[in-house]
């Protein structure tokens, strides 16, 4: 690779705002249990993941603003209550934004194992001792 | 599942007292990370972490808060926390290198764990498809992995 390439960015200049509320949402254990549940159930209201969930009704409700601010669910009156379904698009972008991070590091690690070979190479290791 | 731990390795042909110093030393680190470093090297040892951005020729200087340095082999720091703030988990996230000598090769692992929950104004939103139309060589997860994962 040549002396120029651009040296790895770091993660605030490749990830806007939008890709920190993803992170925000999933990064929480307890959001993405009610992540999966609504992905388990196709569709759920607070009311059924409230009983199926050791959160209170209220903590649900918080969750489920967060996820729905992140775009990751979405809500649709059915008369008195709201059901809410995944934005597959969505948890894409979420994982994908993990992974960005994760391609960042492997660009790092790349480059310090070709720093640290040359310098290998530069100054080899003293030879083993010669056995008896 | 997405995970909230990134994990990756590396095997380095160099002794690990080498590989300590390219992770290790400011001179070095402005070679692979930041474009200019400042380390105190020890726990509760701060230090900055230069990056000038090519497109609008402006420096960005990041903390970082050293938490382990056990050297050649543990080296961890919190870093990205805001400015005036004390690093802690919520505000900043948690690197970890871990060097193990395997032969005369290093192997070299790093986590970075602890995304922050951070709560962002509205009007802090970026252009999202900035990050979504570079094109992503790696998928840790796939949509399909996530969903028939469930157990």
């Amino acid at each position: 690779m040549s002396q120029d390439s651009p040296k790895p960015s770091r993660r605030d200049q490749a990830l806007g705002g939008e890709d920190e509320q993803l992170w925000e949402a999933v990064a929480e254990p307890s959001r993405r249990r009610v992540l999966d549940l609504i992905l388990a159930h196709g569709e759920a209201t607070p009311t059924m993941l409230a009983a199926e969930l050791p959160f209170t009704r209220q903590a649900v409700a918080k969750h489920l603003a967060v996820l729905a601010r992140a775009g990751l669910v979405e809500g649709q009156r059915h008369g008195r209550e709201i059901r809410y379904s995944v934005r597959p698009e969505r948890l894409d972008a979420a994982s994908q934004a993990m992974a960005h991070v994760a391609a960042q590091w492997d660009v790092r690690l790349q480059a310090i194992k070709r720093l640290a070979e040359a310098q290998a190479r530069m100054t080899p290791s003293e030879p083993p001792p010669d056995p008896p | 599942m997405i995970p909230s731990v990134i994990e990756r390795e590396i095997l380095i042909e160099a002794p690990v007292q080498t590989v300590w110093g390219v992770v290790t030393e400011p001179g070095q680190i402005s070679r692979w990370f930041s474009d200019a470093a400042e380390i105190d090297l020890r726990p509760g040892g701060e230090g900055t972490l230069t990056f000038e951005m090519r497109a609008t020729n402006e420096r960005a200087t990041v903390r970082l808060l050293v938490e382990t340095a056990e050297p050649p082999h543990t080296f961890a720091f919190r870093w990205d926390y805001p400015a005036g703030a004390t690093a802690h988990e919520g505000n900043s996230t948690r690197v970890e290198f871990t060097l193990i000598a395997e032969g005369e090769s290093t192997r070299l692992r790093v986590t970075e764990s602890g995304f922050p929950k951070l709560e962002r104004p509205e009007e802090e939103k970026a252009v999202y498809a900035d990050v979504h139309g570079k094109g992503w060589d790696i998928h840790l997860v796939s949509l399909r992995d996530y969903v028939s994962g469930q157990s």
